[in-house]
């Protein structure tokens, strides 16, 4: 039980100092999340960074997180947004459970509510600042969705937020297919990640790759990828612009 | 049950830890004109006589689609039912906006049992009068539950309520072990039989029934009058052609004009 002093200072659009009733901007940020269907389930990859602005302060933030049993939330954009969308679902798992009926909620429906949520606080004008990626199984059937901060919401094959749409999915628009064994679908997702790594400049070279099947979740231990540094054009980056203002 | 100093409020208990307000109330079920709801692994299937208060009028709507997965048949006081049948269909598609996912129908049968237990112990409130037979899937398969006036609500595979049910339950009892594996048709057919039952000795026609069915990749809806009549002919058979037979087939007409003689003490609002 959350305990705040109620501070009314009146119309957040007109007054002020209302204003810091609602978000206005991040702090604490994650970077990209890209994941994929793949034969067995879906696959989502995320760095455990968390920039302070452009500040890489925070490097053990796991931004992926199983929800219920048939589940896993990743999320970019501010941290402790993501904390708050992690209690809500912690109780809606719950009460779904405390049924104790043989239902239980599936991918679909979590990716829904978390629809209504972020479009339900972007209508008050004080969204909850994330892009969430919501994957799943459940019978069999495989599901991958995104919900962004306005509570634009679709499902996929496969999605990435942030840098991640710009970098990482035209790789996966070429190269990804639906029958993506466990080991190719984790070495895609390694490739999306490097390219990454070597332009986000808030991406940290410490990953995690959590898969979800019909048997359940299970998250990586952090690891780093190989980089390479000497090619060429890095050693002398000026060449081209010798003299020039 | 006679009258007694402890059945004015529904919050007042009798010595012998009776609420006589709730069991008035479903009493007035028993009052209603029968519903019928049978089950298989996949089907639900709801069932109920048309009664109308009289000649002129047209027959009170008994059965409600909650939701393509759900319906839902009452007894008792129609308002009441009314009522709750459309604080089922804002309960379903609340869920369904939200979840983008059908309610079980598990769920729904709690949230009406803590709704009418409410009415239960507040003084100012009085229990609904109306018992409702729901039908519905979930994930598990078909279910039916019967939810009481008291709050309680049970699941059956197959059930019935209202005047003269005992007939259509005996009926039930003789055959709900074939149920589970019966096919949509069977369930039908034993469904409109268990009506018959309850009409003890008036003919059985597609006007005096209404039958509606739900199931897995079936929504919900109500069977049209010729289909009711198809059924009905296969198993009805007509006297005048097979007079060697009559006491074979099913009674015999008794005249048309013996409906509704035992009725004209019911209440006019319930039906």
């Amino acid at each position: 039980m959350t305990f705040t002093i109620p501070i009314d200072n009146g119309d957040a659009l007109k007054n002020a100092e209302a204003d810091s009733q609602r978000t206005l901007y991040p702090y604490v940020t994650g970077t990209s999340i890209v994941a994929i269907k793949y034969k067995d389930g879906v696959l989502m990859a995320s760095d455990m960074g968390g920039s302070y602005g452009s500040t890489l302060r925070y490097k053990n933030i796991e931004r992926v997180k199983a929800i219920g049993k048939h589940s896993l939330l990743g999320a970019s954009g501010e941290i402790s947004d993501f904390q708050e969308i992690l209690r809500y679902l912690d109780e809606l798992v719950l009460n779904d459970n405390m049924w104790d009926d043989g239902n239980s909620l599936g991918p679909k429906e979590v990716h829904n509510y978390l629809t209504r949520v972020m479009y339900n606080r972007r209508n008050k004008f004080n969204p909850l600042w994330n892009t969430l990626v919501l994957g799943g199984v459940k019978n069999g059937e495989s599901y991958l969705g995104m919900v962004s901060m306005i509570g634009v919401s679709f499902e996929d094959n496969h999605v990435a937020t942030g840098f991640g749409n710009h970098l990482a999915r035209p790789i996966l628009r070429d190269e990804w297919r639906a029958d993506l064994s466990f080991e190719d679908g984790v070495k895609l997702l390694e490739k999306c990640m490097r390219v990454l790594l070597y332009r986000d400049r808030s991406a940290i070279n410490k990953l995690q790759i959590a898969k979800i099947t019909e048997e359940g979740v299970t998250v990586s231990q952090p690891y780093s990828l190989k980089t390479f540094w000497e090619f060429q054009a890095f050693h002398n980056p000026t060449a081209g612009a010798q003299g020039s203002w | 049950m006679f009258r007694n100093q402890y059945d004015t409020d529904v919050t007042t208990w009798s010595p012998t830890g009776r609420l006589f307000q709730v069991e008035y109330a479903m009493e007035a079920v028993k009052q209603g004109s029968a519903a019928i709801g049978l089950r298989s692994s996949s089907h639900v299937v709801l069932a109920c006589v048309n009664k109308a208060q009289s000649e002129l009028s047209s027959h009170q709507k008994k059965i409600f689609k909650v939701d393509d997965h759900i319906g839902v048949a009452i007894a008792g006081l129609t308002a009441d039912g009314r009522v709750l049948s459309r604080y089922m269909r804002s309960e379903s598609i609340n869920h369904s906006f939200t979840y983008e996912s059908p309610l079980p129908v598990g769920r729904l049968v709690v949230h009406l049992a803590d709704k009418a237990q409410v009415c239960t112990q507040r003084s100012w409130k009085r229990p609904y009068g109306v018992g409702l037979l729901v039908g519905g899937l979930d994930e598990s398969g078909a279910h039916l539950y019967y939810n009481c006036p008291s709050g309680n609500y049970f699941e059956y595979q197959a059930f019935a309520i209202g005047s003269r049910s005992q007939a259509a339950k005996t009926y039930l009892e003789r055959r709900f072990e074939s149920f589970a594996d019966s096919s949509r048709e069977d369930l039908i057919k034993d469904a409109i039989l268990a009506v018959r039952e309850t009409l003890q000795g008036e003919t059985l026609k597609s006007s005096l029934c209404t039958v509606s069915v739900l199931g897995v990749g079936e929504p919900f809806h109500f069977l049209d009058q010729e289909a009711i009549q198809k059924m009905i002919d296969t198993f009805e058979k007509v006297p005048e052609e097979e007079e060697g037979e009559a006491e074979v087939a099913a009674p015999a007409e008794q005249g048309g004009g013996a409906d509704g003689l035992g009725d004209q003490d019911v209440a006019p609002m319930e039906m």
